[in-house]
């Protein structure tokens, strides 16, 4: 782009439409992080378009300052890919909740991943209907007792970061409205990932789910409860930092730093899609005894899988090479004949 | 010598029928291509099962494929058919009730062994071919399978790959009984198989041998001859109706100077359109094959946002599916095409077979009050220029629109003066224009005398808006709760359909006065069966009009004024009435029905006789 961009600031990024979500929602921070991340990222603003589907968390776009989208329930990464396939220049988000992806669009969110457009999506995820004020969703616990599930509920939870690498995503990570930092992190590389980016962000309902949460985002039981995944680094938690995981065959197994030496452990590798799947797989319950901790951080990057809309448009490019085609003679096919 | 006489005939209706696995759909096909460069008029009527091998001998198993050819103006696929080709009992049975009195039956005979006779549930004792029950018909019995696994011994191919060709001996056997000339067919077949020469002359041989068969044998007395036909003066290519709304599609796509996005899921009979338009991409055409139908719309719908002429296309069980998504666009007042090329319903219904039940789905098949545009193609060719109006409607007026085609066109085909695209109406589409004086906002809903909103593309500075499927305020877009405004609203997007009466043409006369005794009144792909029937009762002196509805949603603005020139209004619809209720809601006329629902098109006879009754 020859022309320069002007440095815009977060404040250029906010529509001058009031905020309407509950007072203490989650999702303030996360718009918070994006609108604060966005003017770095070096793209005049009319080229980000956020497209979301139904829920509390897709009143997303109505507060950015940018193309936005909020469409029906399920249906905004089927939107964003018809988008992205046509305009491939553009920026493209998907701002979605557990009940819009996980249910009512399962479908279609596991298509646009197996696809892999340049999306980067959203995933906010707090455990519960909030829009419709308090059923269990896809992700709600087994047992969780909610409006429509008064002797609790007897479906298992979706885990959505296994999910996406059972889809083949390219990019898969997991972050949390109460760490503002590590948001802004895991969003900028997903931003940066080409493909599509899947960002699973635990997003507390303060009016139908509080505390979902709380023990990965309180100070008393966060370092115990929590993995932070660190390229190249060990996986290493625990409240002084005292505890970490290592692989017996495909086996993990928590072992105390006082016996095991640092350089020992599991060194988190972003393109092993086995050990992402292992990590995956630490969802176990929370108040359980011998949990594992929750990792958040990214699990899993993909660069070797061609973008669908560089392979959708590349056709288009090879098709076009010698022009457009000649639409008179297309009308008239092959064989034609005269009549007097 | 052979001692045949030529004979000149009008118009001739000729029916394959065998096993869906027997060549019948791919025979028709060639002799309806050969007709129509000869210069026959000509109407088309692909009839198969749903299933793509279907028990072999059975009655369900049963494809045929009808052509009616002739050297006048030909409008129907024909009521009857003067020759039946049969290659097996079951093909007989199903058809022969469509066969006129002493015409013409082609048996294989090889189809009627026992096996077959079982298959087809007809006692052993029972053969039709000898046991006189055919005695009305001119019979001919020939063993195909016999002869051309004869003529195939030295081909090189196995038992399986040479029956395979015995639908080429018919071809050639029906080209000789016409005199007509194999070139096309020969041309085809060298194309067809042109990576497999062994097959290639297997199909060239026994077309050959078919040819010869009539020729050396006495079996025929008569040989006839099928004059051109006296068409308009012009240049013609023979047409289907799903390819013509393919081409209909991409000229839109060219003259608005916009890329094509067709979102879309495989559903029979819609699919072809797909196929078709998959094969241009150098006309800057993008297909899109989606997960399901609501993501094929919704794609659509993404590709509109971001300035794509885009299209949507299905049947009727996969329009259900997309119903909340047609509401979206009709809230975010975008652009878009949904063509529904209706089958037989409800639910799966009979899925290859035709019916215009969707009309009211069109209509009315969405949450809330969601008017649309709704326009329907009366033929194979006016499909063409049905979808190039969907288009242009849409852009022009930032408006879904609704394009209803169906099973019976979008399969049959006939001769199209195909036009120049010099000739097309222009398309005028304009983006908003970038803004840099960002003092004053960019009003998203702000309305122009069509009442449509600007078109404002992802990308362009100072344009940055939302939209969405919440209600929305005039001109400023921002979501509204206001009572008024959601009722202004409300009657803002049924407005601006109405509006669009003022930007396409009058209803015309298809024949007869503007005033009189009986209006026959019909829309889509009734046309034919229609304007057949009224040539009929005005040849008998009756006083009665055609005139047929391709603009829907809205109607022409003067349809209520020749609607009350006549004393009796009919209107036949291949539904329980569907356009009979709305013409009597809007225009309060006393309109009858006249209603078939067998999944199968119009006889022009049957509609004679019923407007007969009517006037008795």
């Amino acid at each position: 782009m020859s022309e320069v961009i002007e440095k815009l600031t977060s404040k250029d990024f906010s529509s001058d439409q009031e905020v309407r979500w509950c007072p203490g929602c989650g999702d303030y921070s996360i718009l918070k992080q994006v609108q604060t991340i966005l003017p770095d990222l070096g793209r005049p603003k009319e080229e980000f378009v956020f497209i979301s589907g139904i829920g509390c968390s897709s009143r997303f776009p109505y507060y950015m300052d940018t193309y936005g989208m909020h469409s029906i329930h399920g249906r905004a990464t089927a939107i964003a890919t018809g988008l992205k396939a046509t305009r491939p220049e553009l920026s493209v988000w998907v701002i979605t909740g557990d009940g819009d992806s996980m249910s009512i669009g399962g479908n279609h969110f596991i298509h646009m991943l197996r696809r892999n457009p340049d999306l980067n999506v959203l995933l906010f995820n707090n455990q519960i209907y909030g829009l419709t004020k308090g059923q269990y969703s896809p992700t709600s616990e087994q047992g969780k007792v909610t409006k429509s599930s008064p002797v609790g509920s007897v479906d298992y939870p979706f885990n959505p970061i296994a999910l996406a690498l059972g889809a083949d995503a390219t990019f898969v990570a997991r972050s949390m409205d109460r760490d503002p930092k590590h948001q802004q992190y895991v969003i900028k590389r997903g931003y940066e990932h080409k493909g599509t980016s899947l960002i699973e962000i635990y997003q507390n309902c303060n009016v139908f789910n509080d505390g979902a949460f709380e023990i990965y985002t309180e100070k008393s039981s966060k370092k115990e409860n929590i993995l932070l995944m660190e390229n190249g680094k060990p996986l290493i938690f625990g409240a002084n930092d005292d505890k970490g995981i290592m692989l017996d065959g495909f086996k993990p197994i928590i072992v105390n730093l006082a016996d095991v030496s640092a350089n020992d452990l599991w060194i988190h590798d972003e393109t092993d899609l086995v050990k992402a799947t292992i990590l995956s797989r630490f969802y176990d319950d929370p108040t359980h005894p011998d949990h594992k901790p929750r990792p958040f951080g990214v699990f899993y990057v993909n660069n070797n899988k061609e973008t669908f809309d560089t392979l959708f448009n590349k056709q288009m490019e090879h098709a076009m090479e010698n022009g457009m085609g000649d639409l008179d003679k297309l009308i008239a096919g092959r064989e034609t004949w005269v009549v007097n | 010598m052979n001692p045949t006489i030529d004979k000149d005939l009008e118009s001739v209706v000729i029916r394959f029928a065998g096993d869906s696995g027997d060549g019948m759909q791919l025979t028709g096909t060639q002799f309806t291509n050969s007709a129509a460069l000869f210069g026959n008029d000509l109407a088309t009527f692909p009839d198969f099962p749903a299933e793509i091998r279907a028990p072999i001998g059975t009655l369900a198993g049963v494809s045929g494929f009808q052509i009616h050819f002739g050297s006048t103006r030909i409008h129907t696929p024909g009521d009857m058919s003067h020759v039946l080709v049969v290659m097996n009992v079951a093909a007989l049975k199903a058809n022969i009730k469509n066969l006129v009195k002493g015409g013409v039956i082609i048996a294989n005979s090889d189809g009627f062994d026992s096996k077959n006779m079982r298959l087809a549930n007809v006692p052993e004792d029972k053969n039709p071919l000898t046991d006189g029950s055919l005695d009305e018909y001119d019979l001919k019995i020939i063993d195909v399978t016999k002869i051309t696994r004869a003529a195939l011994t030295d081909s090189g191919l196995g038992v399986k790959e040479i029956d395979r060709c015995k639908n080429m001996f018919v071809l050639g056997l029906v080209y000789w009984m016409y005199n007509r000339n194999m070139e096309s067919s020969i041309a085809f077949v060298k194309a067809k198989f042109k990576k497999n020469e062994a097959v290639m002359n297997a199909n060239l041989k026994i077309m050959q041998a078919g040819w010869s068969y009539g020729e050396t044998t006495e079996m025929f007395a008569n040989r006839y001859n099928v004059a051109p036909a006296k068409m308009d003066a012009g240049v013609y290519r023979s047409i289907m109706g799903n390819q013509a709304a393919a081409l209909g599609l991409i000229a839109a796509s060219v003259k608005s100077g916009l890329s094509l996005f067709y979102g879309t899921y495989p559903i029979t009979p819609a699919s072809d359109i797909l196929h078709e338009l998959s094969k241009y991409k150098n006309f800057n055409i993008k297909t899109f094959q989606a997960e399901d139908e609501i993501a094929a719309i919704c794609s659509s719908i993404g590709a509109s946002f971001g300035g794509s002429l885009a299209i949507t296309g299905s049947s009727g069980p996969g329009i259900a599916l997309k119903g909340e998504a047609i509401g979206l666009a009709t809230m975010l007042e975008l652009p878009l095409v949904i063509v529904n090329v209706q089958r037989a319903g409800p639910s799966t219904g009979l899925p290859t077979k035709t019916e215009q039940a969707d009309l009211m789905q069109a209509f009315y098949g969405r949450n809330g009050e969601c008017p649309l545009v709704i326009v329907a193609a009366q033929s194979p060719g006016d499909c063409f220029n049905m979808a190039y109006e969907a288009c242009r409607i849409a852009l022009e007026h930032m408006i879904p629109v609704f394009l209803l085609t169906d099973g019976y066109i979008a399969n049959g085909s006939e001769p199209w003066m195909y036009p120049q695209s010099k000739d097309l109406q222009d398309i005028k589409v304009e983006f908003a224009p970038e803004k840099t004086n960002t003092d004053d906002k960019f009003m998203p809903y702000l309305r122009d005398e069509k009442l449509s909103r600007p078109w404002a593309l992802p990308g362009t500075k100072g344009l940055e808006h939302r939209i969405g499927g919440l209600e929305k305020q005039n001109i400023t877009g921002n979501i509204s709760y206001d009572p008024n405004n959601h009722e202004e609203m409300v009657h803002l997007r049924q407005q601006k359909v109405e509006n669009v009466a003022n930007y396409i043409p009058l209803q015309t006369m298809d024949n007869g006065p503007e005033t009189g005794d009986l209006l026959i009144l019909g829309w889509g792909g009734t046309y034919g069966a229609l304007k057949t029937a009224t040539s009929i009762l005005r040849g008998e002196g009756l006083n009665v009009s055609h005139a047929h509805l391709r603009y829907i949603s809205p109607f022409p603005s003067n349809l209520g004024e020749i609607l009350k020139g006549f004393k009796t209004v009919v209107v036949p619809e291949l539904n329980n009435g569907q356009l009979v209720k709305i013409i009597r809601d809007k225009y309060f006329i006393d309109a009858i029905p006249y209603n078939k629902i067998q999944g199968l098109p119009f006889m022009s006879t049957e509609v004679v006789n019923k407007i007969k009754e009517i006037l008795a």
